[in-house]
């Protein structure tokens, strides 16, 4: 199979995910609250007739249910996922504008946590059943439990109050002005500007954040990596490269570690999910401007569009990860391109 | 696929008869199983005994000692409305402890059902049964769980019945797997031919054949279950703001950050009960796996 035929396979595959998403996300909008009108409308909306009707006709809510999902489906094509209760603003403008934040901030976090998972994993692997091994393990497992918001706060207190070496809230020192807007993300748009200034201080205000995020990630990533590098180094072909004479750090990192990372990904892929809780709380927590927070202020409100609008994105952006790991074992794993 | 096939060597290694023996064997070299069992029956037993033990009522406020440090009159201080910080920890774990229990318990049920269902009858069934589990899948299944309890209206029960609406569709897909496999056995055959109704045979015959790796699931995500309940109660979907809820507690905690106690001892509860829960987990996937015992 070559790349392209894989590649419009997994988007046939795709597709109905896709549409069924949307299926859910309608049904759950119009079945469940009482009355789509006051969840969807300020308060003080409710008492005017023509926002009402205005409402109505542009949701098709006087239509039976199969044309309010066509509407829908409509309205979300060219981009238009309803109003915020709360900021009066149109979701996808307000979502567009948040999500570089978190994308820069969820990057890094997943940069960091499959260096330390990865990381914790191979010490774990390689020393089996010596005291790195349970050290090792321990930690993992601490990064698992540990509820993400409280290790937020205690790092924003020993790391940025008590000891003052790291940067606290917020994505920029205060007295600083965001770079030109290109890709949003302030890391990626100062270094375009050439203002070393403004990097370093948005870089600074992810270390916390993005490490937070990384120790609770870290951790599925090294149960994963030990498991899957055990078994792997009880393969034949690793004693051939030992009989061979080969060195043992090549013997571990190009035969060992290569072979290993298929589970390794498909986690990556699957610890979405845990990446996303995670920066939910973590954004609330390092008051970081993102999708989470937005989120937060959403639920805190009641403001029930936009966090259908929210739901949506991460459902597709959950699809898109997916897609680029089945992507990724296309490379990793030469069995694919042979079947 | 991969999942199935080891769950199927799960089933085989409860089949087999030393299976006691090597668990305690295993159990007995792990001494973090053994510290979280301990944890573990010290929560529930304060869970059951907080109104016992507890120094004072959880919700009675001191307004002349708000915000006090931990010190003799408040073991872990005192909040915003001078209510004890100690009590209202320990009055959390009436709140979580069932509410993860529950999430688990109804989400894997109705799981085991709709999985059984599928591999059981197969053809237009299975199909239809399983595209909706994986549609469930496709949503982050916290974010589900906000929409849901957002939809409902927040507060406990809803936050759980949110949580267990978007719970059920690993265990589908594991059960499934396995009714499938064991379906085709031949005591299944014998029960068939011994004209047994199909709702016989398949909860009485088969289910029952299939049932440990779930409960084996249901083990290790009772912590994931506890950290998420507390995550929507965290983000105000949950118990409503007085209650003694520990991800509600800290939460409010955030508004006073200098006051250090009034975050760190409801996390510190919900972090010590969720590792506990997870040690065991981690030994119990240890017996179960031999593959990451390496042998």
């Amino acid at each position: 199979m070559n790349f392209l035929q894989y590649l419009t396979r997994r988007i046939f595959f795709a597709t109905p995910l896709i549409l069924g998403i949307t299926v859910m996300s309608f049904l759950i909008a119009n079945l469940i609250p009482a009355d789509p009108i006051i969840a969807n409308l300020p308060p003080n909306a409710l008492n005017d007739e023509d926002t009402i009707a205005a409402f109505r006709k542009k949701w098709g809510l006087d239509k039976p249910l199969h044309e309010q999902y066509l509407t829908y489906l409509g309205n979300l094509l060219q981009g238009d996922m309803g109003t915020s209760i709360k900021t009066r603003k149109p979701i996808a403008d307000d979502i567009s504008r948040r999500l570089p934040a978190t994308i820069e901030l969820a990057t890094l976090g997943i940069i960091l946590g499959i260096g330390i998972g990865v990381g914790l994993g191979l010490v774990s692997a390689i020393w089996k059943d010596t005291w790195a091994d349970y050290v090792a393990r321990v930690i993992a497992l601490i990064g698992v439990s540990f509820p993400v918001f409280l290790t937020a706060l205690i790092f924003l207190n020993v790391f940025y109050v008590q000891l003052g070496i790291a940067e606290g809230p917020g994505r920029l020192d205060i007295i600083m002005r965001p770079p030109p807007t290109v890709t949003g993300m302030y890391t990626v748009d100062s270094l375009l500007a050439g203002n070393l200034k403004t990097f370093r201080s948005a870089l600074a205000h992810l270390v916390l954040p993005a490490t937070t995020l990384a120790l609770y990630i870290s951790g599925i990533i090294s149960r994963i990596t030990r498991s899957s590098l055990l078994e792997v180094l009880n393969q034949d072909y690793m004693r051939t490269a030992r009989a061979k004479g080969l060195r043992e750090r090549y013997v571990i990192g190009l035969h060992g570690l290569r072979n290993s990372l298929i589970p390794v990904v498909t986690v990556i892929g699957l610890s979405y999910a845990n990446l996303l809780v995670g920066s939910i709380l973590i954004e609330i927590i390092f008051a970081y401007p993102g999708i989470g927070f937005y989120m937060f202020r959403a639920s805190t409100s009641q403001d029930f569009p936009a966090i259908m609008g929210v739901s949506l994105l991460f459902a597709f952006i959950y699809v898109g990860v997916n897609f680029v790991v089945d992507i990724l074992y296309f490379f990793l794993d030469p069995r694919i391109r042979v079947s | 696929m991969s999942s199935t096939s080891s769950t199927s060597s799960s089933t085989r290694a409860f089949a087999s008869p030393n299976f006691r023996q090597r668990a305690f064997y295993h159990l007995g070299r792990n001494p973090l199983v053994a510290l979280g069992i301990v944890i573990a029956i010290l929560w529930l037993a304060v869970a059951l005994l907080a109104p016992a033990i507890a120094p004072v009522d959880p919700l009675k406020q001191d307004l002349a000692n708000r915000l006090q440090a931990p010190g003799a009159l408040f073991v872990m201080g005192s909040d915003e409305l001078g209510r004890d910080i100690f009590s209202r920890v320990l009055w959390g774990s009436r709140i979580t402890i069932p509410a993860g229990l529950a999430v688990i318990l109804i989400g894997s049920s109705f799981g085991v059902v709709i999985g059984a269902i599928a591999g059981y009858m197969g053809g237009l069934v299975d199909e239809t049964l399983m595209r909706v589990t994986e549609l469930f899948m496709a949503f982050p299944f916290i974010i589900l769980a906000m929409a849901v309890t957002a939809a409902l209206g927040p507060d406990t029960r809803n936050a759980v019945l949110a949580l267990s609406a978007v719970w059920w569709p690993r265990y589908a897909r594991i059960v499934r797997g396995l009714v499938l496999e064991v379906k085709a056995q031949e005591y299944v055959e014998a029960a068939h031919s011994a004209g047994a109704s199909a709702a016989y045979i398949l909860f009485r015959t088969i289910l029952p054949n299939c049932i440990a790796p779930a409960v084996i699931l249901a083990t290790l995500d009772i912590g994931t279950a506890i950290n998420s309940f507390a995550a929507l109660s965290f983000v105000g979907l949950g118990p409503e703001p007085s209650s003694p809820e520990w991800g509600r507690m800290v939460s409010i905690g955030i508004d006073f950050f200098d006051q250090w106690w009034m975050w760190l001892f409801p996390g510190l509860g919900m972090a010590s009960l969720v590792m506990a829960f997870n040690f065991i987990g981690d030994g119990l996937r240890d017996i179960l796996d031999p593959r990451l015992r390496g042998e």
